[in-house]
């Protein structure tokens, strides 16, 4: 267990030992195998940010380098994995999404449904999100929400590599689509992650931190930021519950009203836009479910309703800080 | 006449600091060894520091809520005539030469290692040195060798001991074929012959308890003495709602209430004991081991091997150690047994008594291995 790896060092470890396990697992992406610019190289990247490289020579032929045509592998991914293989694609980045929606949300979401649950699809999407690259507008997004919107798809956010590894193996198990959202800044990022396999079933939030005082529901990159206002706000006596989702479709909505009901205070926490996010859904399901326990009205600390700007001093204003976290769950507390 | 300086303790290798929750004795107060000074919490568990001094607690250098790393100061105790000036020198030159460990620095003490034998990887830990013959620890059911974490460094003081992963539990191999109490006798066989140990001292907990029992009735030849630490195989009774809660929780809080039951006192459990234990039940192959084990030796909620009538005869000495507030096992156990036994009752003290009582604990296991040597 002491062993410290990386998150991107855990997604490639889980990818591996299912691979390893499970002869129906495939890997494909852009530069999955070879790597632009560099001719005739195999292995040459592992993906853009690397996190699939060293794959290819453990699984010859089971590595597959896409065109740059999201649409079309993305439709082969899903159309693989309803004749039966595991496919595990990589979109690059969430923002890209956009020209392979009939592919997920129209065939890979529906299948099971439309031909009476005699059909699965069980695909994994991986892909990063985020702000905090300097990547701009279209490589910056957390579009998380829009496919939590769509019933027949699961959505995974990870937030640390122990959580990567665990969520990703149960991501490849599951048999329905799973889009499982990786954030760019936390691949860097390392942690206690046990050698053997091990899965982390969907649908349960983790709660990170134990406090009486306030409810902070967030996940993904944010649940950092949430425990460092969660510690912020300790040094005034201020004892927060802070919830990682770890997976917003299926929602753990038990955890999160429990701790609503105890704490009578909750802020929402979203690297998203704030309509129609994770953060208004939760907001009104606290609203809805745990009303008369609420001291004060949810709080929600988002990013703006703008695209992601590439001024970098305006980039990290858009990103919710641990302040602002910090400052929300004060005045739920006045 | 001295003036002793209570430290931050290490429990457990990857222990770097620890958090002061509240002191259990005032300035002025009276100490004896063996009484629990204050209370301090790691990122793995929570227990009180024991005073191996007698004297008068004079200082209380760490405050409540401080975090502070292993080895810093907490507080002193001196007898009751030494004078405040020589304390306060002393405090001031322990502080001045204080140098915290780092992460990561080339003393970072031994580490676990990984062996495969007859095809399944086994994690042990091996502490000390010494020419007489080695302890073997063996944990209990669900357990692995971190629960030896306030013994294994104490105990290895003067002699080398060994504390192994049972197959199914803590990183050793999941695998298992009946998961019968023989099949785990037969495991630590093995590690013995892997290891070339030719006979060893065994202490065992709970399960490990009854797994130690195993080991002598089938090799009695490799057992110099056996430790019974709230064992299994004493009689037929055990909590059969913890083994079945136990095995059937799959998250924190279905765990809790049952992980509760393992001490008498409830503080003990932290938040990341049983996380721990969460992500080891979350490993592939933990189920189904303990799902077997649990078959074999604890079907219908009793014990299935009960040794009791032939405990005296297993090894040449046997100690039989227990917490009389266990709420698994129960301590009635450790009455009526053979006169050759020799038979320690903690009082207060729960099924983790080694944990919970690490000190007294500590102390019955070397005395009785010194008599022995």
């Amino acid at each position: 267990m002491a062993r410290k790896i990386t998150y991107s060092q855990a997604i490639n470890e889980a990818l591996a030992q299912e691979m390893g396990r499970d002869e129906s697992v495939i890997v494909m992406g852009e530069d999955n195998a070879g790597g632009a610019g560099a001719p005739g190289e195999q292995d040459a990247w592992g993906g853009v940010l690397g996190v699939t490289k060293g794959l290819y020579g453990k699984f010859p032929g089971r590595v597959l380098d896409t065109p740059l045509s999201e649409g079309g592998f993305i439709g082969t991914a899903v159309g693989a994995a309803a004749c039966g293989m595991r496919p595990v694609a990589e979109l690059m980045f969430i923002d890209f999404m956009g020209v392979c929606f009939d592919q997920i949300f129209n065939q890979a979401a529906k299948f099971r449904y439309m031909f009476g649950g005699k059909a699965v699809t069980p695909v994994v999407i991986r892909t990063m999100y985020g702000a905090g690259l300097r990547a701009a507008a279209q490589h910056s997004q957390m579009l998380t929400s829009l496919f939590t919107h769509i019933p027949g798809l699961k959505v995974v956010c990870p937030a640390t590599p122990y959580d990567a590894k665990g969520l990703m193996i149960e991501a490849i198990r599951d048999d329905d689509p799973v889009i499982f959202c990786e954030h760019k800044l936390l691949y860097t990022m390392e942690g206690d992650v046990p050698e053997e396999s091990y899965s982390i079933p969907f649908g349960e939030a983790n709660i990170v931190r134990d406090g009486d005082d306030i409810t902070i529901v967030t996940y993904g990159r944010m649940v950092h930021y949430a425990l460092d206002a969660a510690q912020k706000l300790a040094k005034d006596g201020i004892e927060a519950d802070v919830i990682d989702l770890r997976t917003t479709s299926p929602l753990d909505e038990e955890t999160i009203l429990e701790s609503a009901r105890r704490t009578g205070r909750v802020v929402v926490v979203d690297e998203a836009n704030p309509r129609c996010s994770i953060a208004t859904d939760i907001a009104a399901l606290v609203g809805q479910k745990a009303f008369k326990a609420l001291k004060a009205p949810v709080g929600m600390v988002t990013a703006p309703h703008t695209p992601v700007p590439f001024a970098a001093s305006l980039e990290d204003l858009y990103i919710p800080s641990a302040e602002k976290i910090a400052e929300a769950a004060r005045a739920a507390r006045s | 006449m001295p003036i002793h300086m209570i430290t931050m303790p290490k429990w457990g290798l990857s222990m770097e600091q620890g958090q002061v929750n509240g002191w259990l004795k005032s300035p002025g107060d009276k100490v004896t060894k063996g009484d629990e000074l204050l209370d301090v919490e790691s990122d793995k568990i929570a227990s009180g520091v024991e005073c191996a001094f007698e004297g008068v607690l004079r200082r209380q250098v760490a405050k409540e809520g401080d975090t502070l790393p292993v080895g810093a100061l907490l507080g002193v105790v001196a007898d009751a005539e030494a004078a405040d000036a020589d304390i306060d020198a002393a405090v001031a030159e322990f502080q001045r030469d204080f140098v915290p460990a780092q992460a990561g620095d080339a003393d970072a003490g031994p580490q676990p290692e990984k062996t495969q034998i007859g095809g399944r990887t086994t994690r042990y830990l091996k502490q000390g040195e010494g020419e007489g013959v080695p302890v073997v620890l063996i944990h209990g059911f669900g357990g692995d060798l971190n629960n030896w974490l306030f013994n294994h460094t104490d105990l290895a003081a003067e002699r080398t001991v060994w504390a192994l992963d049972l197959p199914g539990h803590g990183e050793s191999g999941k695998a298992l074929e009946s998961g019968s109490l023989d099949e785990l006798a037969q495991s630590v066989i093995a590690f013995l012959d892997a290891q070339k140990i030719d006979r060893a001292h065994l202490v065992g907990h709970s399960l490990g308890g009854a797994v130690a029992m195993a080991v002598a009735e089938s090799a009695p030849q490799r057992v110099a003495s056996l430790a019974l630490i709230s064992s299994a195989g004493l009689g037929s009774e055990i909590d059969g709602a913890y083994i079945e809660g136990f095995v059937a929780a799959a998250n924190r809080n279905a765990l809790k209430p049952h992980v509760t039951k393992l001490f008498a006192d409830p503080a003990l459990v932290t938040r990341q004991l049983v996380e721990d234990l969460v992500k080891y039940k979350r490993l592939e192959g933990v189920q189904a081991a303990l799902g077997k084990i649990a078959g074999q030796a604890f079907a219908g909620g009793a014990q299935r091997r009960v040794f009791r009538e032939r405990l005296a005869s297993l090894a040449p000495r046997t100690l039989v150690i227990w917490g009389e507030a266990d709420q698994i096992i129960p301590a009635r156990h450790a009455q009526g047994l053979s006169s050759q036994v020799r038979v320690e009752v903690i009082a207060g003290k729960g099924h983790m008594v080694q944990m919970e009582a690490a000190q007294e604990v500590n102390r019955l296991l070397k005395a009785f291995l010194d008599e022995g040597a």
